[in-house]
């Protein structure tokens, strides 16, 4: 018998928990200044974060999924994108979304129960966030068709959990993508929790980068709460994306240090001493020692950063608050280009009833 | 004019959108080098070249979601599923996805795509090839459900599926691919795509079908005629939307209605159409509105497929039934 071909998976980290570089960073990060960016990004995605989770607690919004512990992917993912690229999101990428021109108070609005959450009306291509898990792969890859299609050299990012791994809609992409050779990156969250469903239950294989070996695409997977890693990472896959070199699979490995959303109670299923020891890993403090052994952060910055951050957030707060709802008849206005004839009957009841009841 | 029957004025009015749109993809399984297992996209991809005419893995829920990511970019992608029963892995891309895409982004994006299928009973063919399941389709809010009866509206309905602004489910009954042929004219004409077409005006029973059933349809009206009952025929051809407004007016005028379908009778499109009848023409109706369907049992392998389907016979049955209700 002989060796057909052989696959191996690599693995990148650059900092580790304790702040420390284990090796020279790439260039691109040398004046520390794009550091300086992710880890202000960062520190201000956990700050709304943290604040929707109490706008849920108080009736103020629907259950919301919790980023927490993913900030290194959310930033690092949304810094490496380019403008003209396109964002195909899952729900738990709030900073990529918001580095995507998708403000916080449209995230409000979505997760508040409002579908002009979803208007962007700084980001006319992304796709809306997706809830059913995996279908997104599927329209990440006929974006990604379409620019192939078209011949621009734009590049389509597509997210999704460790669980939508397990879909046929993920493999299916994965498979076209290498089939087509689509300008595409996978950016799979392994944040070890499908809600209670632990990574080990998921598949049996070692990584969920290799997946990409049964596609005949390149996969790779990181350290997802070293910005760096996952930075360098999706910068080096997406220029290959743009620039007809195919395809990309990247794992980015964390812990959902949340629960899965606010309606999950995560101390049913797994205990306090796996998560304590997650938060010895996770992203935002490893960043500010990085940045603080090379001089670039103290104290004083720190401060200064939270209460930034604490305006931007409230102020978001505040203008959601202000939105009224919509009209009800707007859930006939945009379900076909015209209303067909035979709804219109529907329409004036339900135009009819909202004023009456106005009256009331 | 040619002559031609339904599957080739398919092929002609994808052709003719080809040239005229840029934008229009023909994807699916077989479609390219095969032109089609049943030949609808047969010579297409020589025309138009492997990137406009595109063979597909075989994977139909990716089939529809690539489909709904490309018409998020402004292509037209038509998606060809092989067969009715092998849409349903891709149930969830079109229920929860291309149904929603304009209403859930208040317009920001649309899904203007067609999925073609062929579908219903009559042809002989395996397991899962020849079930009617309109219905599901048509349950659905957002989503327009198309269905051709003669080779005509089948080139005029594609073409307005086609070009219309938002997901069309065009399904194409088999059975009658090949047994009529009719003069059409290549001229780019589409139909409305919330009509009804009256295909026969009577004034004593109104005969309503969709698909190949219109076939028997008529050949009923043909024998009634014989016996002097004078009906008026419509191809619903658009189950959703559907054009209310035409049924009524006819059923309130012949006083009777008898609803031909394929498709299992329990919560059919015909339920919905009598219901309809029951709440606009009470009276005017001079019997009970009767159904002739499939059964509500898994639809029969070939050797008893015929005896499920809705035949000339079964309809003059519940015909005779409603003409001499009460007499």
């Amino acid at each position: 018998m002989k060796q057909k071909y052989e696959f191996s998976v690599q693995s990148h980290r650059f900092i580790n928990s304790a702040g420390k570089a284990l090796m020279p960073l790439p260039a691109r990060y040398a004046d520390l200044q794009l550091l300086e960016q992710a880890y202000e990004q960062m520190v201000l995605i956990r700050t709304f974060d943290q604040k929707a989770i109490a706008l849920q607690r108080t009736g103020k919004i629907g259950t919301y999924p919790s980023v927490l512990g993913h900030e290194a992917i959310n930033i690092g993912a949304g810094l490496a994108l380019h403008q003209e690229d396109v964002f195909a999101p899952y729900y738990r990428d709030l900073g990529i979304q918001y580095l995507r021109g998708v403000s916080f108070v449209e995230q409000l609005m979505y997760w508040g129960g409002d579908e002009r959450g979803s208007c962007y009306a700084k980001q006319p291509e992304d796709l809306p966030i997706c809830v059913p898990i995996a279908t997104q792969f599927c329209h990440a890859a006929g974006v990604a068709s379409a620019i192939k299609f078209r011949q621009q050299a734009r590049a389509v990012l597509v997210s999704g959990g460790d669980g939508s791994t397990s879909k046929g809609d993920f493999l299916e992409s994965l498979n076209l993508a290498g089939a087509w050779q689509l300008p595409l990156v996978f950016l799979v969250s392994n944040n070890q929790w499908a809600i209670s469903t632990p990574r080990y239950l998921q598949c049996h294989a070692e990584t969920l980068a290799q997946k990409a070996i049964g596609a005949g695409i390149p996969g790779v997977q990181v350290d997802g709460n070293d910005f760096v890693a996952v930075h360098d990472t999706l910068t080096d896959a997406l220029t290959r994306a743009r620039t007809g070199h195919g395809p990309t699979l990247v794992e980015a490995v964390t812990y959902r240090l949340g629960d899965h959303t606010t309606a999950d109670d995560a101390s049913r299923y797994r205990s306090q001493e796996d998560l304590k020891k997650a938060w010895e890993e996770e992203p935002i403090k490893r960043l500010r020692l990085y940045l603080s052994s090379q001089n670039a952060w103290d104290e004083k910055r720190e401060q200064a950063l939270l209460q930034r951050c604490k305006v931007t957030v409230e102020k978001a707060v505040a203008d959601y608050a202000a939105i009224e709802p919509d009209v009800p008849t707007a859930m006939f206005d945009h379900l076909f280009a015209t209303l067909p004839e035979d709804l219109h009957d529907q329409y004036e009841e339900l135009r009819r009833q909202t004023q009456e009841a106005s009256h009331d | 004019m040619t002559n031609m029957t339904m599957v080739e004025a398919i092929n002609l009015a994808m052709a003719h959108e080809l040239n005229a749109d840029p934008d229009l993809l023909v994807m699916g399984e077989d479609v390219g080098m095969n032109g089609g297992v049943f030949r609808a996209t047969v010579d297409l991809r020589k025309e138009f070249g492997r990137t406009r005419v595109i063979d597909t893995p075989l994977a139909e829920t990716m089939i529809v979601g690539t489909a709904i990511g490309m018409a998020t970019q402004g292509l037209h992608p038509v998606a060809e599923i092989q067969f009715m029963g092998f849409v349903y892995p891709a149930m969830e891309q079109l229920i929860c996805h291309a149904a929603r895409m304009r209403n859930r982004t208040r317009g920001r994006l649309s899904c203007p795509l067609v999925i073609r299928a062929p579908f219903g009973g009559g042809i002989h063919a395996p397991e899962h090839h020849s079930e009617s399941t309109e219905a599901l389709f048509a349950h659905i809010p957002g989503l327009r459900v198309v269905i051709p009866s003669s080779p005509l509206r089948a080139y005029r309905l594609l073409l307005a599926a086609i070009r219309n602004p938002d997901p069309v489910i065009f399904l194409e009954p088999k059975r009658i691919y090949r047994a009529v042929s009719q003069p059409v004219d290549d001229n780019g004409e589409a139909l409305p795509l919330d009509t009804c077409f009256t295909l026969r005006e009577g004034s004593d029973l109104t005969l309503i079908s969709w698909g190949a059933m219109v076939q028997e349809t008529l050949k009923a009206a043909d024998h009634l005629k014989q016996q002097n009952v004078h009906c008026e025929v419509i191809d619903v051809a658009t189950v959703s939307p559907l054009d209310r407004r035409t049924l009524i007016a006819s059923v309130c005028k012949t006083g009777r209605a008898v609803i031909v379908h394929e498709a299992p009778r329990h919560c059919g499109v015909g339920a919905e159409i009598a219901a309809t009848l029951q709440e606009h023409c009470l009276l005017d109706l001079k019997a009970p509105v009767k159904r002739v369907t499939g059964y509500d049992t898994i639809m029969p392998y070939l050797r008893q497929e015929l005896r499920y389907m809705p035949s000339v016979e079964r309809i003059l049955s519940a015909a005779n039934e409603v003409i001499n209700f009460g007499s």
